[in-house]
């Protein structure tokens, strides 16, 4: 258990808990007059984040939303922001795709050059983001969130993006928290005009007892188009906890194509609204999860008027003493009518110590609507494996046909410029392939 | 093709089996020698189809007693993809579908594995496709199957094709094909015949398991095996199907009911 440390007497009172407080007494004072800003914007949104997690402690699970996923995996990680230098370096990562824009996201704005962005893409002004930054957290209501918070609190500058057109070269936001201890908060902000088109592959990556803080928001006007890839790889301590808000005017389509694996505790947070409907919303979830680690989604899509459409397909892979929670929720009011949204959540099991919750949320008050769901626990189907058996192939290679098989159906939903991070390239344990 | 020197592919002897501790299988006795081939018939529950995943090696099956030489070896003691490397094929009656793994990469996997087992040279993708295209022929079927997910969202009769060309593919020694009429239309069951016609030759066996003649009108048997209670009851040649579908199944109860059913042993 951490102590806030006796030296910071304003710090010790400024947060519900303990680790929470000790956070904040290692970041800068945001109420201080030379507190490091933007236009006043920086320091406003933290000021947001220190009272809100005065008023909030860390989620327990005697909350209804974080019932099956326990924090304690952030005791382990230093209450203090990440160094610098403790990085990862980019000359580990592999080359990116041919024709991609690579940018750290840790560097915020500074990773652009303004000069070599690609046309249709553009940096946001003080102005803009003022008035644009929050905006969709406020909409998809993850606000008040406590990851949410904590990002703000100690949040850095945020990358804020304008796509003007349709941008034919692929963007890519890497975030390595290297092998160090502390928090990384990255934001992210994004408006599409109207018309305008996307392909964004965010990528994540920690080794060490590190917190992977990400709140993004992306706001795709009438007819825009947002391919989103999410590849997110951690270590066994470290901790990733992302919030992506998404709101989206009519005729409007978003894609979320999400793999992860290897997090001590990894959560993922999807949140789309269809402002007035009439939008195509597709997510495609993956999680992997093996050891004593925990992988959850909490997604929710809420249509706030009619002719909305969701596919969404939730996938898990659990082994060893792995935990998978999936809470789906769909909001369909009394608005949303011919809404039509379909939602499958489908998880494989390799071990007996293994769990899966997964708990699919539908809230119809529309009558005309079409709204399907499904769930489905299995191990790996014997019938499928004793045929691929019968025809000359191993059983711990046809086992791995069978994962990759059932793992395909999202890998391949991602933006092709993923394909350098070999995502989910899991060997089949012994597990998979006792019988 | 009878030829009583021809080698001996399959023997059974004495073969007892199990299902979930239900003892289905009472003793087969059955020689299958290169050349031939080979009906056994029957009604549902009679132990057609649990024949042919024992000889498969299923792992829901357990053999109690009896033995099965394949060339002369020991075919119980091996895994289910030994048996099929060496030559060991069965068509299955409901084709299992495979989400997300290609059918082309699958047809490729298992194909390279026959191969190597044979001493023969792996193909890649491009050798590969080419073969492919050639025997895809042999079931007149549309190359579009290649690049679906394996049997996902195929016909029945695209199912059962799709078994011939594996069968194509991997040259077995002795293909056993289980109910491979079932759920055909009579042009599916036209070209998948044709298919079983062109790659029977004077070295491999087949052994058809059906429940109708019609099948036996397509491809001529040698030999036919009328299967009740887990054994088989008679054996003739092609006349006794045609006896079969005149008298239906009835007179086989009248000839159960006179044997003295012998007690199964359970190992």
């Amino acid at each position: 258990m951490l102590t806030a440390p006796l030296d910071t007497p304003r710090a010790a009172g400024l947060a519900a808990d303990a680790w929470s407080a000790a956070l904040l007494a290692s970041l800068p004072d945001p109420w201080a007059a030379d507190a490091p800003d933007v236009a006043g914007i920086l320091s406003a949104v933290r000021r947001r984040g220190w009272d809100g997690l005065r008023a909030q402690p860390l989620p327990s699970r005697r909350q209804e939303a974080w019932r099956f996923t326990d924090l304690g995996a952030l005791q382990a990680v230093s209450p203090s922001l990440l160094p610098p230098d403790a990085l990862g370096a980019a000359s580990a990562w592999p080359s990116a795709a041919p024709g991609t824009l690579r940018l750290r996201l840790e560097e915020g704005p500074d990773a652009l050059d303004p000069q070599s962005l690609p046309a249709g893409l553009q940096p946001m002004g003080v102005g803009e983001i003022e008035q644009a930054l929050g905006q969709t957290l406020a909409t998809t209501g993850c606000r008040e969130h406590w990851p949410v918070l904590l990002n703000k609190a100690s949040s850095g500058p945020v990358l804020a993006l304008r796509v003007t057109g349709a941008v034919s070269t692929p963007l890519e936001l890497v975030s390595d928290a290297g092998s160090g201890s502390g928090v990384l908060p990255l934001r992210l902000l994004l408006v599409l005009d109207p018309g305008a088109s996307l392909e964004l592959m965010q990528v994540h990556r920690a080794a060490g007892a590190s917190l992977t803080s990400v709140v993004v928001e992306a706001r795709l006007g009438a007819g825009a188009t947002l391919h989103h890839g999410v590849v997110a790889e951690g270590g066994p301590d470290a901790v990733l906890l992302a919030h992506l808000a998404v709101a989206q005017d009519p005729e409007s389509t978003y894609t979320l194509a999400c793999v992860s694996s290897g997090w001590g505790l990894g959560r993922l947070e999807p949140r789309v609204v269809q402002i007035a409907g009439a939008a195509l919303t597709r997510l495609r979830g993956l999680q992997h999860v093996g050891g004593r680690r925990i992988a959850d989604t909490h997604s929710q899509v809420m249509f706030a008027g009619p002719e909305g459409r969701l596919e969404q397909v939730h996938k898990v892979v659990a082994e060893e003493a792995g935990r998978s929670v999936f809470n789906g929720a769909v909001r369909v009011p009394r608005a949303a009518q011919r809404t039509d949204a379909t939602q499958l959540s489908r998880s494989l099991l390799l071990s007996d110590r293994a769990r899966v919750d997964t708990k699919p949320e539908l809230e119809i008050v529309a009558d005309d609507v079409r709204c399907a769901h499904g769930a489905t626990v299995s191990r790996l189907q014997q019938d499928e494996l004793f045929y691929l058996q019968s025809r000359g192939i191993a059983a711990d290679q046809a086992a791995r046909l069978l994962l990759r098989g059932f793992c395909e159906e999202v890998l391949r939903e991602l933006p092709p410029s993923a394909a350098v991070w070999h995502p989910l390239q899991m060997p089949a344990g012994p597990e998979a392939t006792a019988r | 093709m009878i030829r009583s020197e021809a080698p001996v592919l399959l023997e059974i002897r004495g073969l007892h089996a199990s299902v979930e501790d239900q003892p289905i299988l009472h003793g087969v006795d059955l020689t299958l020698r290169a050349g031939e081939i080979h009906a056994v018939m029957g009604r549902n529950g009679s132990g057609k189809s649990t024949l042919s995943k024992v000889l498969a090696g299923h792992p829901a099956y357990t053999v109690t007693a009896g033995s099965v030489l394949y060339r002369g070896d020991d075919l119980l003691a091996l895994e289910p993809e030994q048996r099929a490397r060496l030559g060991l094929f069965l068509g299955f009656q409901y084709p299992i579908e495979i989400p997300g793994v290609s059918n082309l990469e699958f047809l490729r996997v298992a194909t390279n594995a026959r191969r190597k087992a044979r001493g023969d040279e792996e193909l890649d993708t491009f050798a590969f496709e080419d073969l492919v295209r050639e025997r895809l022929q042999v079931v007149q079927m549309d190359p579009a199957f290649l690049d679906r997910s394996v049997n996902e969202g195929f016909s029945g009769g695209e199912k059962k094709r799709n078994e011939i060309l594996q069968m194509a593919l991997l040259e077995p020694l002795v293909a056993i094909l289980d109910e491979t009429d079932s759920g055909l239309d009579i042009d599916a069951l036209r070209i998948v015949a044709g298919g079983v016609n062109h790659l029977a030759g004077p070295d491999n066996a087949t052994l058809l398991i059906t429940h109708y003649q019609r099948l036996l009108d397509a491809i001529t048997p040698d030999f036919v095996h009328v299967m009740a209670a887990g054994r088989i009851l008679r054996t003739g040649g092609k006349e006794l199907a045609l006896e079969l579908e005149e008298r239906g199944y009835d007179w086989v109860d009248e000839e159960l009911a006179r044997w003295q059913p012998t007690p199964v042993e359970v190992a």
